[in-house]
């Protein structure tokens, strides 16, 4: 970066370089400086719905839901580094058990999406317990799969409204919790994993992703570890798939679609894979899109998949990744 | 009867569809997810120049194959090349190709464009007929598939063991670091594998497809086929990828057979978790115990 | 030399495809000594340390380790018992501080028995650990991304994973090689040490003079087997590791 006798030089903020890890906080300045960015997050989230009309209300809560997916897409593989390709299975299981619990059982869906939630987790968990053991390409085709094999075994035993799925499920009471629930469960689930991950048990994940031999010479079992960061994640994308049923108040082989699994991809990789935050900011961008273009087919998944090519053939760090190093770094201009 | 005849050609049907897609990972490490999709491109390719242009049936195929190549090639130089060893990237970057191409087939209205939907695109057979075989009918169709696949198995047996740059394709796979040393550049290799497995699974559309007609999604199908077949086989090895085929085409005739169709699809997924239950890196995979060596 | 044995192989061979990487394969590890293992690239050595502490499962033969058959025993379970390994390719986890590498073996089952579940301030202890295996903690080396750092903390790293198991039985593989004469020399008083305090260790190593240093035991392998077993002076006389092994080395 030359430009006559002067180059660009950039710096890091000195509150980052001073402190390892730890951040001394010492002025109101800083405190700001930290806060803000969480603040501009939560507080933006939490007005869209006040600003938003109907139809775009709803494209919010599919937002939401893909932001779910997005966020344990990226936390599974760059956290704990299990490639899932099969995000569409944790939405269907947790979507058909909702479902099923209200169309069946008559719960309501305050009642249903958390119970489906935990369950789904559970079920989905010991699903994928046999592939845990698999590594690298080998986890991410199988799981690709998964979502598929859900769908040929609901249609083969023509059962759950099989081809047809299960329609006039229940709806949530009123548009505010509609959208808050989602929007609060993207908020909890973003400051919760990022918690994690800086925990220990977060610090084992990422030492299984860098060496998992050196995590089991360390007295760790690897399988153990690695189906609880399932758990985690089947949890918040089951939450989503149960949320989705009583959006659309719909169960059907759809909940299993591709979208579920590529879209949030894309979103994390748009957004920037590892930094939590992006991802879901990806799946912010990416839905209402996406969602303007529905009107012309297939152009919509055309789009994005080459938004997703371009993003991580030319710009694989993602935008929060270069957001975040931005904001953490001055430029100034010095004399050669 | 019935179940050996039509099973070996549901067999050879797999073993068209994984051949190409094991080339290329096995050249190069690339898990082409893309796979898929060329094969169904091929198919309207052919079915365009035949009814659109009026081509010869023959030309028709020769250049949509053609076309196949440089979509690998393009896919590989463009794309691929800067992905190259993050395997999950090369994953997502390719299944995006795939999409491209497939929904990209099915989008209607953009520039006139009606896209492909239904199922109205049907290939010629190249010979019509049946033929008595044991006292069961079989089409011509299905006997070329036969033919054909074992001739491209035998033609690429040959084409690595052969000639040159069959063997500096097999040195690669091999070892890599050791090729590159003995001046086999290592990215030429991989663009000329994925020009040959898109070419590949362009042939196995041209010879399969006139069995039923052709369709975008039976681009996901035949990708979800081609890993099925390479997974169980072990990611990258023939024998296995051959050997995998047998069990699967085997194993969804026989189920099919016995449970009817709707529990074809269950069989071919159920297989591959229980193979890779005991079998972590498939039937003849060569995935190391322990990374670690001397 | 105490009678006791902590670990005993018996028999154990394995091949991987053709070659035969150990073939029936017999020793004793007794309490509180250090055993070296020598033999040239490729005869077995890392193999071995992987068949005993489960990373290999041998084709055939048992490990007993106190009296306890731990053969096809997963790795992290063998682990827990105290009998740990370093790896001869360093394995840090390259993305995490020093420090935090060690926050894994801290969280093994058998570090929170010992602590009675409670864990206290684990990274305090993560890095009071470094710094006795030598990270300089004014230099914040403590602190600075396992990947960013020179083998030769490396190695004291994998070191330190197993020591903060509070391990019986350490066994290093090769864990001097790589390393300049400096780095050895002042790494052989913190093996003494270590000796001292009780823990066994069996030490694969090439560089002959500084094992002998600390060893008082040596097994020699060729070929998978192993061809001689006892004092340092004995086994350098003898004929068959003299052809086997010195004799391309020394003479
Ligand atoms: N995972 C493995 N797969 C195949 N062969 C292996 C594997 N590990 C070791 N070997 C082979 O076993 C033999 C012994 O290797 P090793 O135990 O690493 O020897 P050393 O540590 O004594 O140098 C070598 O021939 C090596 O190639
Ligand atoms: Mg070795």
């Amino acid at each position: 970066m030359l430009t006559g006798d002067r180059r660009k030089k950039r710096l890091d903020r000195s509150i980052k370089v001073r402190t390892e890890g730890l951040y001394a906080v010492s002025s109101w300045g800083e405190m700001v400086y930290l806060i803000a960015p969480r603040f501009v997050l939560i507080v933006g989230l939490f007005t869209l719905p006040l600003v938003l009309d109907m139809y775009w209300q709803r494209v919010l809560c599919s937002a939401g839901i893909y932001a779910l997916l997005a966020l344990g897409f990226d936390f599974l593989a760059e956290f704990v580094g299990l490639v899932c390709l099969g995000g569409a299975f944790f939405v269907g299981v947790g979507g058909y058990i909702s479902g099923l619990l209200n169309a069946y059982y008559g719960w309501p869906p305050l009642l249903s999406i958390p119970v489906a939630s935990v369950a789904g987790a559970v079920i989905s968990t010991l699903i994928l317990l046999p592939c845990l053991r698999l590594r690298g390409i080998y986890f991410a085709i199988v799981s690709f799969m998964f979502p598929l094999f859900a769908v040929y075994i609901i249609v083969a035993l023509g059962v759950f409204g099989s081809t047809e799925g299960i329609s006039a499920l229940a709806t949530f009471p009123n548009i505010w919790i509609e959208q808050y629930l989602i929007l609060v469960a993207v908020i909890l689930s973003l400051f919760g994993i990022r918690r994690l991950v800086s925990e220990d048990i977060g610090v084992i994940f990422q030492g299984i992703k860098d060496n998992d031999q050196a995590v089991k010479a360390s007295g760790i079992n690897i399988t153990a570890y690695r189906t609880k960061a399932v758990f985690i994640t089947a949890l918040i994308g089951c939450f989503g798939g149960a949320y989705l049923s009583h959006l659309y108040g719909w169960l059907g082989l759809s909940l299993f679609a591709m979208d579920f699994s590529i879209m949030p991809i894309a979103a994390a990789v748009m957004g920037g894979m590892g930094s939590l935050v992006g991802p879901v900011l990806g799946a912010f961008i990416l839905t209402p899109l996406s969602e303007a273009l529905r009107g012309f087919g297939q152009l919509r998944v055309v789009l994005y998949s080459l938004i997703l090519i371009g993003f991580i053939v030319y710009k694989p760090e993602g935008l929060m990744n270069y957001l975040q190093r931005k904001y953490h770094q001055f430029e100034l201009w010095e004399k050669v | 009867m019935d179940i050996v005849i039509y099973g070996t050609v549901n067999s050879i049907v797999f073993a068209l569809i994984a051949v190409g897609f094991t080339l290329v990972y096995g050249v190069s490490r690339i898990p082409n997810f893309a796979h898929g999709s060329i094969y169904v491109l091929v198919g309207f390719l052919t079915w365009s120049f035949v009814n659109d242009l009026r081509m010869n049936y023959a030309l028709a195929i020769l250049l949509s194959l053609t076309i196949a190549a440089v979509v690998g090639f393009i896919m590989y130089r463009f794309i691929l090349i800067r992905l190259r060893g993050m395997a999950t990237s090369e994953i997502i970057a390719s299944f995006a190709v795939s999409l491209v191409i497939l929904e990209g087939l099915r989008m209607q209205g953009i520039g006139g464009f009606k896209g492909f939907i239904g199922p109205f695109y049907v290939l010629r057979p190249f010979i019509e007929g049946k033929m008595n075989i044991w006292g069961v009918f079989v089409d011509f169709q299905r006997l070329i598939i036969i033919g054909g696949g074992i001739a491209v198995v035998g033609l690429l047996w040959l084409f690595t063991h052969h000639t040159k740059m069959g063997l500096s394709l097999r040195a690669i796979a091999q070892d890599e670091r050791a090729a590159m040393m003995l001046g086999v550049n290592s990215d030429r290799t991989a663009m000329i594998s994925l020009s040959i497995g898109s070419a590949l699974a362009g042939l196995a559309a041209v010879i399969i497809l006139p069995l039923g007609s052709v369709t975008a999604e039976a681009g996901y199908k035949v990708l979800i086929y081609a890993l099925a077949v390479s997974i169980i086989g072990g990611l990258g090895s023939w024998a296995g990828a051959v050997l995998a085929s047998f069990v699967i085409g085997f194993a969804m005739k026989i189920s099919t057979a016995m449970f009817g169709a709707v529990w074809e699809s269950v069989v071919l997924v159920g297989t591959i978790i229980l193979i890779l239950l005991f079998k972590p890196s498939g039937l003849l995979g060569k995935q190391k115990e322990l990374e670690e060596r001397v | 030399m105490a009678d006791e044995f902590l670990l005993q192989v018996g028999g154990v061979s394995k091949a991987f495809g053709g070659v035969q990487a150990i073939t029936n394969l017999s020793f004793r590890l007794f309490k509180g000594e250090i055993l070296g293992v020598i033999g040239p690239n490729g005869s077995g050595k890392t193999t071995l340390v992987n068949l005993i502490t489960g990373f290999v499962r041998p084709d055939s033969g048992k490990v007993f380790y106190k009296a306890r058959n731990i053969t096809g025993l997963q790795p992290h379970k063998i682990a827990n018992l105290g009998l740990t390994r370093t790896f001869q390719i360093a394995r840090p986890y390259d993305s995490l501080p020093a420090f935090k590498n060690l926050i894994v073996p801290l969280n093994s089952p058998r570090v929170r028995r010992t602590r009675g579940g409670k864990l206290g301030d684990i990274e305090a202890v993560a890095i009071d650990m470094l710094e006795e295996v030598g990270f300089e903690r004014d230099a914040r080396v403590p602190y600075k991304t396992a990947g960013s750092l020179p083998l030769g903390y490396l190695k004291r790293l994998e070191l330190a994973r197993c020591i903060a198991l509070k391990p019986d039985i350490i066994i290093c593989d090769e864990i001097f090689s790589g390393l300049s004469m400096s780095e050895i020399t002042s790494m052989i008083p913190f093996l003494e040490k270590l000796h001292l305090e009780g823990i066994t260790m069996m030490m694969i190593e090439h560089r002959l003079r500084e094992l002998f240093r600390l060893t008082d035991r040596v097994m020699v392998m060729n070929f998978g087997e192993k061809i001689a077993e006892g004092m340092p002076q004995e086994v350098i006389e003898n004929k068959e590791v003299r052809k086997a092994y010195l004799g391309t080395e020394t003479s």
